[in-house]
């Protein structure tokens, strides 16, 4: 029996990405397993294959490690990307039959990468994940990765989110999205965003949206404390949240490996508790259940606290106060938005390491006055406590908001969505491919528009005076 | 008679283990404070009533193990038998995969029908063991999905399966700014459930327990495993051997049935509340000393006055005067935060219990007029000291205790119900508006009759 949680990385950024994510899963497991047995911590994101035979032997579930194999999905319309992790230092955590690929691209074209190759690719997607699913009696979630603004993750991205939920209903779809920046070069990028939302908003179970501008600040904000700010050498390498020492990657950094690091960060973050034992569990499908009141409003705002450790050891608690404070600031969001001047629906709070309850509920009492949650929910947090800590931490966080303040990324979406569309630009790019229709576009505005004017309604309420529901009367 | 523990999720699992290692602890330290006979007495007794002797040396906690998810009960089994000093049957237990998500209707509706045969069948499995089966005792949380939901259903399956057996639920409040955001609805969906099946709900409240840490035991960083040692040796001071007045010179055989007996005259009032002083670090015990006089003071103004500890009784709070025209039934009679009993136990250990007088527990201004004060209190005694404490005095109460938190909890799942929030996630799994109505309704009708005591 494993419990499985299952990446599938499409597109080019999806799989720069997720190739950062298993290099640092690797990297986790191989500081919390010294004696190298497969354990059920490792079950969740890899196999243990018997590979001396030569090829691919037979599953191994129990003692010692052989080879370690990734369980996950690897899908791009290019090669590019995918063949190089074939040739770098992961090589050996993928096999062919996990990889789909094609050789032209999408052409940073929705209606490609969803109606055309969406089409043409259907059945050995299935078959594929079926395979990977065999190995386990238990698959509890899906995570795709992917950007937003190009055609392969975008466009095939939703349709395999369709196709899970037509084939595995029960499992549960995390999607973790790349939104595109201001200055993305790539023109219709407003159109790929706007016709991959309406996917998301009908089939994914929650959305973790990502910003690079984010990412992007977070990197400098770092180099510039490195290089020109107090702490110089006395940064743990390996515990910068964007940093790839210690794992497989040896060669120079590119430049987005820092940025994607990140993202894969909190991946791990996120399903830390799963892995790892604690005093208190946070599943994912306790993720979806406590932040998602209402089946549309699923999109989370995500932070992740520290960004890096001191190498000096002694942590007064007031660094670990300062921690959670971090968590609620501007600067360490994931996506351009200020949750503390919005309004909060949910929220959760997954501490790793040497935390200890009190500690989160100090912090949460402190934290709280100057937050706002919704009516219905004003003691709205889900708490998890994880023992064990991120490599080169001795605790972090991850925050996670349903919070209204993912609403100005979207009307960003759709002003910039409703400039190219009025003049029609470039509509015939996608119009020529089969399936698609001029409606498939109003559909995609309109489901926006409806989001937007529900995070609307729920900011109307925001301050405005709170009358509870009378009780229910018993006859005595 | 032996008692059969069931563990159930997370919570349920991680305090079961410090209740058995509590009361193996007790029962092997040397710290009795009486005669050698007297302290066989009572560890033949507790061993009765919690372990089985089988061909391990060590012996083996009568308890069925439950979760979603394997992580706490693998810890679970792997810490007490590395201990040495007892562990569980390796048999006993039963996990899934997937976790509840913290949904009841997962673990109600979907774990609890998918699972009841392998569950009933662990169960009947250390009920045979057992010489004479004294009852069930089931720990849960009611905050979270497998707990709270699989818990009220394998309660179900109890009664069922048992209809004569007693059946204890130790259910665990959570902290009431938010462990899990929907741990209110939880709550009301076990509650009410829990209502139907069981004989009586025990009740600890983790912000409770929380100031104990914090203010008593002066621990700084307070984790849950400090949480769940205060509830162990609460649990340990009720359950492990005692006298009765009708037991005579043996240890009482059948804890469960006294306790229901005594505290639960009708089935409209479940709730029972625990308080136990002293409480304090254990590096002060040898320096402090109390009397029987002070202790049991303290506890009955801790009862009058509802107060959760020993420090900062309000000891303005007394209890009204009777024979006065007006009938005592009128709550508007009663002095504000008096706290009506229906029935007490107090439960003394230790140094001199034979001297300790408990009168002023029953006097009848204390109580509803429906039982006598002499059936409305009850008490039992042990020369043999308990965990360490000299002298342990801890009150069992069916009274208003609970009464303002199962308020607030049923106040804030109404607010929530009000907007709809969440009840998506309990429809996919068959738990419908329909049925929370009838949560809340049953529930109303529990505040509304401690209410008017």
């Amino acid at each position: 029996l494993t419990r499985l949680s299952l990446p599938l990385a499409v597109g080019q950024c999806g799989n720069q990405v997720g190739c950062r994510f298993w290099d640092l899963a690797l990297r986790e497991h191989a500081a919390v397993n010294k004696k190298g047995i497969y354990d059920e911590a490792l079950s969740s994101f890899f196999r243990n294959v018997d590979t001396r035979s030569g090829g691919d032997g037979p599953d191994i579930y129990k003692g010692k490690i052989y080879s370690l194999k990734a369980r996950a999905l690897l899908i791009d319309m290019e090669e590019g990307v995918v063949n190089e992790i074939l040739q770098g230092p992961l090589r050996d955590v993928f096999d062919s039959k996990q990889l789909i690929t094609d050789v032209s691209g999408s052409g940073n074209n929705w209606a490609v990468g969803h109606k055309l190759y969406g089409y043409q690719y259907r059945e050995n997607i299935v078959e594929k994940l079926r395979k990977t699913a065999e190995h386990c009696d238990c698959l509890q979630c899906f995570f795709i990765i992917h950007s937003m603004g190009g055609g392969t993750g975008s466009g095939l991205g939703t349709f395999v989110l369709n196709l899970l939920e037509d084939e595995f209903p029960e499992v549960y779809r995390f999607v973790t999205s790349v939104y595109p920046s201001g200055e993305d070069d790539v023109i219709t990028s407003p159109y790929n965003s706007v016709l991959a939302m309406k996917e998301l908003n009908e089939h994914a179970d929650c959305v973790l949206p990502i910003e690079n501008e984010s990412l992007f600040d977070i990197v400098n904000k770092i180099h510039q404390m490195i290089n020109f700010g107090k702490l110089g050498s006395t940064v743990k390498q390996n515990s910068l949240v964007t940093s790839s020492a210690g794992s497989a990657k040896t060669v120079q950094e590119k430049p987005f490996d820092a940025m994607n690091n990140i993202v894969a960060n909190l991946l791990l973050n996120l399903t830390s508790s799963a892995r790892f034992e604690g005093s208190l569990n946070m599943d994912l499908n306790e993720i979806s259940m406590n932040l998602v009141p209402f089946p549309r409003l699923h999109y989370l705002v995500s932070s992740l606290t520290p960004l890096y450790t001191l190498a000096d050891v002694n942590v007064p608690s007031r660094r670990l106060d300062q921690m959670f404070s971090d968590a609620f600031s501007r600067d360490h969001q994931l996506i351009q938005a200020d949750p503390k001047h919005s309004l909060y629906l949910a929220c959760a709070l997954l501490v790793r390491g040497n935390v200890q309850v009190s500690d989160l509920r100090r912090n949460i009492e402190r934290l709280k006055p100057s937050l706002h949650f919704v009516s219905w929910n004003q003691e709205g947090w889900k708490t998890g406590l994880c023992s064990v800590p991120p490599v080169g931490h001795s605790h972090s966080l991850l925050a996670l908001a349903n919070n209204t303040c993912v609403k100005p990324t979207f009307i960003e979406l759709k002003d910039k969505f409703m400039k190219l569309y009025k003049k029609k630009a470039h509509l015939h790019h996608y119009l020529h491919i089969d399936g698609m229709e001029q409606s498939c576009f109003s559909e995609a505005i309109s489901s926006l528009a409806d989001l937007i004017e529900e995070y609307n309604e729920l900011d109307a309420t925001k301050g405005g005076p709170r009358i509870d529901p009378s009780r229910l009367q018993i006859a005595v | 008679m032996s008692i059969v523990t069931v563990q159930l999720g997370q919570c349920g699992n991680q305090i079961g283990h410090e209740v058995f290692n509590a009361i193996c602890s007790d029962v092997r330290g040397t710290h009795g404070l009486c005669s050698k006979k007297e302290n066989e007495s009572y560890h033949d007794a507790c061993k009765e009533r919690f372990f089985s002797e089988e061909e391990s040396e060590v012996p083996v906690a009568r308890a069925v193990l439950v979760d979603m998810e394997p992580k706490v009960i693998s810890q679970t089994l792997s810490i007490a038998a590395r201990s040495g000093y007892w562990k569980y049957d390796d048999g006993s237990h039963f996990c899934q995969k997937q976790g509840s998500g913290n949904n009841w209707a997962n673990g109600y509706s979907v774990h609890g029908p998918r699972h009841k045969e392998v569950i009933m069948n662990l169960v009947q499995k250390e009920a045979e063991k057992c010489d004479r089966l004294g009852g069930f005792f089931t720990i849960m949380s009611m905050a979270g999905g497998t707990g709270s939901g699989l818990g009220a259903f394998v309660t179900q399956c109890l009664r069922d399966a048992f209809p004569t057996s007693f059946i204890l639920n130790h259910v665990i409040w959570p902290y009431s700014t938010g462990e899990v955001i929907v741990q209110n609805y939880n709550s009301v969906l076990t509650l009410s459930h829990l209502y139907q099946s069981s004989d009586a709900l025990l009740v600890h409240e983790n912000d409770v327990i929380h100031k104990i840490c914090a203010q008593l035991m002066n621990i700084k960083q307070i984790s849950f495993r400090d949480v769940n040692q205060v509830i162990a040796h609460q649990l340990g001071s009720v359950f492990q051997p005692t006298y009765t007045a009708e037991s005579g010179l043996h240890y009482s055989r059948n804890p469960l049935g006294d306790l229901m007996e005594t505290l639960v005259p009708h089935p409209e009032f479940k709730m029972l509340g625990l308080r136990n002083i002293p409480q304090m670090p254990e590096n002060s015990l040898a320096y402090s000393t109390f009397s029987w006089p002070g202790l049991i003071k303290h506890l009955r103004q801790m009862l009058i006055a509802n107060a959760k500890m020993e420090e900062g009784i309000d000891w303005q709070v007394r209890p009204p005067r009777l024979g006065s025209s007006i009938p005592s039934s009128h709550s508007t009679n009663k002095p504000p935060h008096f706290n009506t009993s229906i029935a007490n136990l107090v439960i003394l250990r230790g140094k001199d219990t034979h001297s300790a007088d408990l009168g002023s527990f029953r006097d009848p201004s204390l109580y509803t007029s429906w039982l006598s004060p002499q059936d409305a209190f009850k008490a039992w005694k042990t020369p043999r000291a308990f965990n360490k404490y000299e002298k342990s005095a801890t009150l069992v109460s069916n009274s208003q205790f609970l009464l303002k938190p199962l308020d607030n909890v049923v106040g804030k799942a109404w607010n929530m119900f009000a907007s709809k929030a969440y009840i998506h996630q309990y429809t996919k799994f068959g738990i419908e508006e329909e049925d929370f109505l009838d949560s809340f309704t049953a529930l109303e009708q529990v505040i509304s009759s401690y209410t008017i005591l």
